[in-house]
């Protein structure tokens, strides 16, 4: 054995099985990513483009006026968003260190309302919600996903694979079947996207309102006829880890609006 | 109710032709939709939209369920004095929203 | 179909979803001057096609969000001007989509708005003028469906 592969081995036998898997299963790989964007028709295409009609925008106004919002407001302890929450959205899904749970943007949000801000609970796809979600992700705008799937998050990307991976639903398909396997193909009249979580809140015009990444995997498994879970089910947020380091690389382009 | 007014130009000349664009937060809710449970959404549109220039009405719109949610209008005015556009709407619901931006015209 | 005809329809196609915003003249979408919600607005006046230009996407993924201009060349002077322009569907439950009304300040008679079509269909603008006549434009939008059910 030469010494070159003695000290492979080594190098493999130190990093453990996770990395190498990881490093091989990028079905997409990161130069070949296409952010949902690509694949809708110009009109919505030109209705993210334009600042101003972008109806995700008049999300992302209340979010900036609820962040100034009240005596413990966000921006008492804050300050200024477009500082302080600069590349934040580009970390989430990411692990609590207090609590051990892996958290997205919209858990984190909620988790400050209520534990430092003392306030009545936000709701799932409230409007509020909604609206600071958007303003938050908004602030990372252009910057690239870049989550952590180290230590304790490393279960939960492991349970986001195969998630993605396991065929579910009426129609018994996995998520891989369209969005690895056939993405750039047509199903009626539509093209099939890549599946990233790069957008969101996003503008659905299909909701005629904004809307969170687990609402849209909710209509994910209601278009194969699978069980819609619960807002809050881990499952979601194991499977948004996944979606986000499948994604990394791709800009944050909150508000996005698709169809 | 949330609206976002833009003009094109910002800026205009006196006699220039300004663009205005509105966009307000609203369901436009048509009355065929059901919730999750099952329970049908009444309707509830912006059934009328009228924009002043300094108290004159110069654009006025009558609305329907066929227009889309978080409406957009965009419409056209000459730049006269500077002054005020005043946005007034109303809904089937009787609830009104207003909005005002000044408009600086230069000679 | 021969070889060659078979490729000149295909070009045609191409060329006709390659246009993003066309108004598209076709047999198919006439205005329907006997249509009664047409007759209530310009109460037997006879509706001339011309003048008005009518923008909708030839092709859109579903209905909600249908981005739609409508304009008039007009001088737009007191003696001379758009009065209003309706907006008429021929498929939506509610077929009276909107009415725009205009004034000599308005300058341009031209509207942007986006609209609900409730599946294919065609658009119909029908413009009032001072002079007392009526013009009008149509448009057929072909509106998909989505390929998933969202019942989210």
């Amino acid at each position: 054995m030469t010494q070159q592969t003695a000290a492979w081995l080594l190098v493999l036998a130190l990093a453990g099985p996770g990395a190498a898997a990881t490093a091989q299963e990028r079905r997409i790989p990161l130069q070949a990513l296409r952010s949902g964007i690509t694949f809708v028709r110009p009109e919505i295409r030109a209705m993210q483009e334009d600042d101003f009609s972008n109806p995700g925008m008049l999300w992302v106004e209340k979010g900036a006026k609820l962040w100034g919002a009240g005596a413990r407001s966000c921006a008492s302890c804050h300050a200024e968003a477009e500082k302080s929450m600069k590349g934040v959205a580009t970390r989430y899904p990411a692990i609590d260190r207090a609590s051990g749970r892996l958290l997205n943007l919209a858990d984190r949000i909620m988790h400050c309302r209520s534990e430092r801000q003392g306030g009545p609970a936000l709701r799932y796809e409230s409007d509020e919600l909604l609206s600071l979600t958007a303003f938050v992700s908004h602030q990372s705008r252009g910057m690239a996903i870049g989550v952590s799937i180290e230590g304790p998050a490393r279960a939960h990307f492991e349970a986001g694979r195969e998630f993605f991976d396991r065929r579910i639903g009426q129609v018994n398909i996995a998520c891989t079947h369209c969005h690895d396997a056939n993405w750039g193909k047509t199903l009626f009249a539509e093209t099939i996207s890549q599946g990233h979580p790069n957008a969101f809140p996003i503008y659905r015009t299909e909701w005629q309102t904004a809307g969170s990444i687990e609402r849209r995997l909710r209509a994910c498994l209601s278009g194969i006829r699978a069980e819609m879970l619960p807002y809050g089910a881990p499952e979601y947020r194991d499977l948004e880890l996944y979606l986000a380091w499948r994604a990394q690389g791709l800009p944050i382009e909150a508000p996005g609006v698709r169809r | 109710m949330t609206a976002r007014i833009q003009l094109v130009p910002p800026r205009p000349k006196r006699g220039e032709i300004v663009e205005i664009r509105v966009l307000i937060q609203h369901n436009m809710e048509t009355g065929y939709r059901r919730d999750l449970e099952g329970r049908e959404i009444p309707r509830n549109c912006i059934n009328l939209f009228i924009c002043r220039y300094n108290g004159v009405e110069v654009f006025r719109a009558d609305l329907s369920s066929g227009i889309a949610a978080n409406p957009l209008l965009q419409f056209h005015t000459i730049a006269e004095a500077s002054g005020e556009l005043e946005f007034w709407w109303k809904d089937d619901d009787g609830k009104q929203g207003t909005e005002r931006v000044s408009i600086a015209v230069s000679e | 179909m021969s070889y060659s005809g078979r490729r000149r329809f295909l070009a045609q196609v191409a060329a006709g979803i390659a246009l993003p915003m066309a108004t598209l003249s076709s047999a198919r979408a006439q205005t329907e001057q006997s249509d009664p919600l047409a007759w209530a607005f310009t109460k037997g006046v006879p509706v001339q096609r011309g003048r008005v230009k009518l923008e909708l996407p030839l092709l859109v993924d579903n209905g909600n969000a249908v981005p739609l201009a409508v304009s008039i060349d007009n001088p737009m002077t007191p003696d001379n001007y758009v009065k209003s322009i309706h907006l008429f569907s021929q498929r939506n439950p509610v077929r009276d989509m909107a009415r725009f009304f205009f004034t000599p300040r308005s300058g341009r008679a031209k509207v942007s708005t986006r609209v609900r079509l409730a599946g294919s269909q065609n658009v119909t603008a029908i413009a009032a003028l001072s002079d007392g006549t009526f013009w009008a434009d149509s448009v057929h939008v072909l509106v998909t469906l989505s390929a998933c059910m969202d019942e989210s």
